[in-house]
């Protein structure tokens, strides 16, 4: 079972960065047994078929195709999540795959691999490379509804979701522009 | 009371889909006398059942039976096996339609006359004049309760609507407007005033938009001379020696297939479907299908040119907030072709929620151009291009040669190419749209491609000869005189202007004709 849980409490940044591997150079994502961590603790990710680099690898590769700097990256782990627990979990063909496509993402960018590459430009050439694969479009369509469907990221983008329950916008700002 | 029919009963006229033709036209006969059993494809969904969610929504009442398409249109590869948004429910794509309900210019109704031949057009005068849709333009415009018609009020400007205003008066536009709207402004015809929920295409959970749904079935279904028999799929129309149609074979709830007898078929299935059906009952009498002598079943598909443009602004808008279509340009809908195209098109606001603005933005893109623009999302203001299309009759909807859907029918391909008309026409619209939003002070703006068709015409239309079109100008087939065509597929040529309306007033105007014409035991 793969989840997406918030850290509340247990190890510290320091202790956690000294038992485990810094999953990139930017240090944003950390390798805890099968767990992807946030390196700010905010949340972690349990893997169960994929290796947690991999996962760390695709998260990355979430936020670089379709980059949000004011989004944390708990928001790009729930997208990809299902690679793990929908896909790779149920299925050993499609594990190999991911796995196998990940490997050639990290043969590209060189000897630190995908995650090696400290700046959004060098990773983007790379994905530039596999824009054309199955793969990418796969991750890419699937970030269309996995990311920007998660009713939880609307308000990060000043969009309110359902509005019939409260009656509506006629009383609330439909017609709001003062700035014209 | 809804009235029940037999299967046997072959008395009665069957109206093949619920929407804004098959809706109106099955309540018109009903509230005439005349017995009506109306098979929808669709379940039925009421509107307190609607959800103000887009995804969710498109997952309750989108049509997403495979289709495959083809052409060089952009839909074809962003969205392959959707080339519509439309809908499969009871009352139709009248559930998701925005509204705008505007009548069609004399002109555009004899576009051959006025625009000359183009090439690589199949353009043709349509069979009837302005003068004879007026009456039903008006019957149309009374029953659907479209604003700025009957004294009814324009619906309330939004921030979207505002910022479009500003942009147009700077442009110098005159003809500027919350729009011709079949979205109560104030309570009328015991529905609610639109409240302004911003969720227009998911349907109105208010009531508040005119649907055949909520407005025309249950007026129909109160005579008890209507029934509509919901998920019921038709596959083929039968026929007799003598080359009238008999009934309708078609897949109930449970995949059974059922024959329901008919007086009359009226087909109103959508552009896709409706033709897809008279291709599919070819027999042995009618090897190229149904009422297609002429070979132009499925041909002269128009989707109007259209096209969209979204704009970040430095300052808050919340476009999504409010109606998602109160807004028009009609300026640029005259025919002038020092512009560089024939016919016209109409700018009209549109707002589309975060995840469907995702997905339509730039369909395919990726990276920080694209992630830009949605970062801008609050302060977006938007518009939508509707305008006329060239009819071509490689434009086709053709049965597909392998793939078959859940009943074994060939499934329908769709082929469009966008003609160099359509095309210098979008780039116009295009500058006009961006400029619109430059006067206002926009930091970005973002012409956008066509998304998946709304508006599907022109697949059975209609001519005064029989050899150049499908249907006379009552929509009756000129093969078959017990069968009708009653949605947009019967549509000679687009014009600029959204079809709902015209597609109404022409049900209207039929229902008179059959009603009168059995009456005169003439059908």
């Amino acid at each position: 079972m793969t989840t997406v849980y918030e850290q509340r409490t247990g190890l510290t940044r320091r202790e956690m960065l000294k038992r485990s591997g810094a999953a990139g150079a930017t240090a944003m994502l950390v390798i805890s047994g099968s767990a992807v961590i946030a390196a700010n603790r905010a949340w972690g990710l349990e893997v169960t078929a994929l290796k947690p680099e991999t996962m760390a690898t695709l998260i990355q590769m979430a936020r670089d195709i379709y980059p949000h700097d004011h989004v944390p990256d708990k928001f790009y782990a729930i997208a990809m999540k299902g690679y793990d627990s929908e896909m790779a979990a149920k299925d050993a063909a499609k594990k190999d795959m991911i796995e196998a496509a990940i490997a050639d993402l990290d043969a590209r960018a060189g000897a630190g691999g995908y995650l090696g590459l400290g700046w959004e430009e060098d990773r983007i050439a790379v994905l530039k490379q596999i824009e054309g694969t199955d793969f990418f479009k796969m991750v890419r369509g699937g970030l269309v509804t996995g990311l920007y469907n998660q009713k939880e990221l609307w308000p990060l983008f000043g969009y309110e979701g359902e509005s019939f329950s409260k009656g509506g916008y006629i009383d609330r700002g439909f017609n709001d522009i003062e700035w014209l | 009371m809804a009235a029940p029919y037999d299967l046997n009963d072959d008395s009665v006229v069957v109206i093949i889909g619920s929407g804004a033709g098959g809706g109106t036209l099955g309540s018109a006969l009903a509230q005439q006398g005349v017995d009506v059993v109306i098979l929808e494809a669709g379940k039925r969904v009421e509107y307190d059942d609607f959800i103000n969610d887009e995804w969710g929504s498109f997952g309750q009442l989108a049509w997403l039976d495979n289709r495959t398409t083809s052409g060089n249109w952009r839909v074809s590869q962003d969205f392959a096996n959707l080339p519509a948004w439309i809908v499969k429910a009871v009352g139709g794509t009248t559930t998701h339609w925005a509204g705008a309900s505007l009548r069609f210019q004399e002109h555009e109704l004899k576009a051959l006359t006025n625009y000359g031949p183009v090439e690589g057009a199949n353009l043709l005068d349509w069979p009837l004049t302005l003068a004879d849709l007026e009456p039903y333009y008006a019957k149309a415009e009374d029953n659907m309760g479209v604003t700025r018609t009957n004294g009814i009020p324009g619906l309330p400007a939004s921030n979207n609507f505002k910022i479009f205003e500003a942009g147009a008066k700077a442009l110098g536009y005159k003809d500027v407007h919350t729009g011709r709207m079949a979205i109560n402004s104030e309570a009328r015809d015991e529905r609610s005033a639109c409240q302004q929920t911003g969720f227009c295409f998911q349907g109105c959970k208010w009531g508040a938009k005119w649907s055949t749904l909520y407005v025309d079935i249950p007026k129909g279904e109160a005579t008890g001379k209507l029934e509509v028999r919901s998920q019921s799929h038709v596959l083929k129309i039968e026929h007799n020696d003598a080359g009238k149609v008999t009934g309708v074979v078609y897949a109930d709830k449970d995949g059974n297939q059922q024959v329901q007898k008919a007086r009359i078929v009226c087909v109103a299935g959508n552009s896709f479907e409706s033709p897809r059906m008279l291709l599919n009952s070819a027999s042995a009498k009618f090897p190229d299908g149904l009422a297609n002598s002429s070979g132009q079943v499925g041909k002269n598909y128009m989707r109007h040119m259209t096209g969209s443009v979204y704009a970040v602004f430095d300052k808050p808008v919340h476009f999504y907030r409010g109606t998602t279509m109160a807004g028009i340009i009609q300026d640029e809908s005259r025919h002038d072709p020092s512009r560089g195209f024939v016919g016209g098109y109409e700018l009209e606001t549109l707002a589309l929620g975060l995840p469907f603005m995702a997905a339509f933005l730039n369909p395919g893109g990726w990276g920080r151009s694209f992630t830009s623009a949605l970062d801008g999302y609050d302060r977006m203001a938007g518009m939508w291009i509707v305008g006329e299309d060239m009819p071509q009759e490689k434009n086709a909807v053709t049965l597909h040669p392998d793939a078959k859907d859940q009943y074994g029918m060939p499934v329908p391909n769709v082929h469009f190419d966008d003609h160099p008309n359509d095309v210098a026409m979008r780039n116009h619209a295009y500058s006009q749209g961006m400029a619109l939003y430059d006067a206002v002070g926009a930091t970005q703006t973002y012409p956008t491609p066509p998304y998946p068709s709304t508006h599907n015409l022109g697949t059975n239309r209609m001519s005064e000869k029989p050899q150049d079109g499908v249907v006379n100008k009552w929509g009756q087939t000129h093969d078959i005189a017990n069968l009708f065509v009653s949605d947009g597929s019967q549509f000679t040529t687009g014009a600029a202007e959204n079809p709902t309306l015209t597609i109404v007033a022409l049900a209207l105007r039929q229902a008179d004709h059959i009603a009168s014409q059995m009456s005169k035991g003439e059908l």
